[in-house]
């Protein structure tokens, strides 16, 4: 079954095409890395995904459950807001800024939701969370706040926050560029050790090397559109100039 | 008089300024949320009444919105005013007024928090009122205590308008005493409690920021 599954999704900012009939799926266990220039509509691809955002055009729908239907002359049809709310159980986001409440102590940025939203025991989400925690290497953190972590650290936190609430799908918008070179590959790390446990992902990532090594199929994005999509092996050697341009740009710096 | 009759009457006079103080706070800060609901809300009437409610409150006397509380009822409507009404008045007058400073402070915080703090909470399935309640408006009361802090500080001096409309708290009485026995004493006793009386305003807000300083 296809976890996520988006056709000819189009958005548009007032006279601004920023994606143009895009079309993506992403198996069961299945990495998607997403890659492209700045301004190509990666995050608006992915908070369109996840709602953040209402698209105009196309559908979008988990695990076979349809939130948004293409309607006539393939306009978006959004589910009912109960629908809806059902339906974003299916999914996370992993943000770049990490957005971590800073009023909650780490435990309690893991537990809350899990408690309040899905009415699960507490001592189960207690368990959990640090469980989670160990995995994330923040076991002696749990009593802290977001202002007392590296930014490393609140990627993780944030992460564990995450996975708490069990989604099908996780996705990451750059989720390690507001961080320093040396704490980037404690958080590729983190996400690497989910893919080997064949966590569903879609990561928004400037990391080739990381996109490459991680990811099961790679969509390069341009302009609004999918310029060029395949595993890393095919994407990596293809003759597209502007994939080619863009690689290497990378390579320069 | 004596001196311990003064007191006694300037004693009274204290009581009442703490609780038209006590109780605008009560009244007026819940009260100013909803008006920052409204001045905030998609609906552009309900938006423009809360506009213009602020922008009145703010922008005539608060000692004629006291008059015109107290004295309204009976020119405007006919209404015989009982001598009973004046305490009632004063603090609806208060409340009123206090209401739309609150709001545009609550208005002011809840515009400076990031849009990331909504999306996380929504991503979490956190419905509106929870991220309001839970999310929001604890870092919002944060952000927002030294402002709140002025006003509250500002409410302290501002009971004694209340003299206007012959409420007898500290300030009137204070004025009574001082020219029926020719004295300076019962001024530099009422300025002594309004300075003693901030002052512990001051320390308890100074207590509560330090208390919200566990995060950042
Ligand atoms: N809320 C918005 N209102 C108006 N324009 C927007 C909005 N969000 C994004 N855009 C525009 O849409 C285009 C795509 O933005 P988007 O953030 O999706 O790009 P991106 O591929 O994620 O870029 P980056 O790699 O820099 O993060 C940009 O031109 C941007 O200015
Ligand atoms: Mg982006």
């Amino acid at each position: 079954m296809n976890y996520l599954e988006i056709s000819h999704i189009k958005k548009s900012f007032g006279d601004l095409e920023v994606l143009k009939d895009i079309s993506l799926t992403v198996k069961k266990g299945e990495v998607l890395a997403i890659i492209g220039p700045s301004g190509s509509g990666k995050s608006t691809l992915l908070r369109c995904a996840t709602l953040l955002e209402t698209m105009d055009c196309g559908s979008l729908s988990y695990l076979g459950e349809e939130a948004v239907k293409a309607g006539e002359g393939g306009k978006s049809i959004y589910a009912s807001p109960s629908e809806l709310k059902k339906i974003r159980r299916n999914f996370g986001l992993v943000f770049q800024n990490f957005n971590l409440f800073p009023h909650y102590s780490v435990l309690k940025n893991i537990i809350d939701a899990p408690i309040r939203v899905q009415k699960r025991k507490k001592e189960e989400a207690i368990k959990e969370a640090r469980e989670l925690l160990a995995k994330m290497g923040l076991s002696d953190k749990e009593s802290y706040y977001p202002f007392q972590l590296s930014g490393g650290q609140q990627q993780r936190v944030s992460i564990a926050r995450a996975l708490a609430l069990h989604p099908n799908v996780l996705f990451f918008d750059e989720p390690t560029s507001a961080l320093d070179p040396e704490l980037t590959g404690e958080i590729l790390k983190v996400i690497k050790d989910l893919a080997a446990e064949h966590m569903t992902m879609v990561i928004v990532t400037h990391e080739m090397n990381f996109a490459r090594n991680v990811a099961d199929h790679i969509i390069f994005m341009d302009q609004g559109v999918i310029a060029e999509q395949g595993t890393p092996e095919e994407l990596f050697g293809s003759d597209n100039p502007r994939m080619k341009e863009f690689l290497g740009k990378f390579n320069e710096v | 008089m004596n001196f311990s009759t003064m007191l006694s009457q300037l004693g009274n006079g204290m009581v009442t300024t703490i609780t038209i103080f006590g109780l605008t706070l009560l009244f007026s800060l819940p009260l100013g949320l909803g008006i920052t609901f409204l001045r905030m809300s998609k609906n552009g009437v309900l938006r423009n009444i809360a506009k213009f409610y602020i922008s009145v409150m703010r922008g005539t006397p608060l000692m004629l919105q006291l008059m015109v509380v107290y004295f309204g009822p009976y020119y405007l409507f006919g209404i015989p005013i009982s001598r009973s009404y004046r305490y009632i008045a004063v603090i609806i007058g208060f409340v009123l007024n206090y209401a739309a400073y609150f709001a545009e402070i609550y208005r002011s915080g809840i515009e400076s928090m990031p849009a990331g703090q909504y999306e996380a909470a929504q991503l979490l399935g956190y419905n509106k009122v929870q991220t309001f309640f839970l999310i929001i408006l604890p870092q919002v009361i944060k952000r927002i205590l030294p402002s709140v802090t002025n006003e509250v500080i500002t409410l302290v001096k501002d009971t004694s308008l209340a003299f206007v409309i012959s409420v007898s708290e500290m300030f009137t009485v204070a004025k009574a005493i001082a020219s029926s026995q020719t004295s300076m004493m019962p001024y530099v006793a009422a300025g002594i409690f309004y300075y003693v009386f901030n002052f512990l305003v001051a320390t308890i807000m100074e207590y509560i920021e330090k208390k919200l300083n566990y995060y950042r």
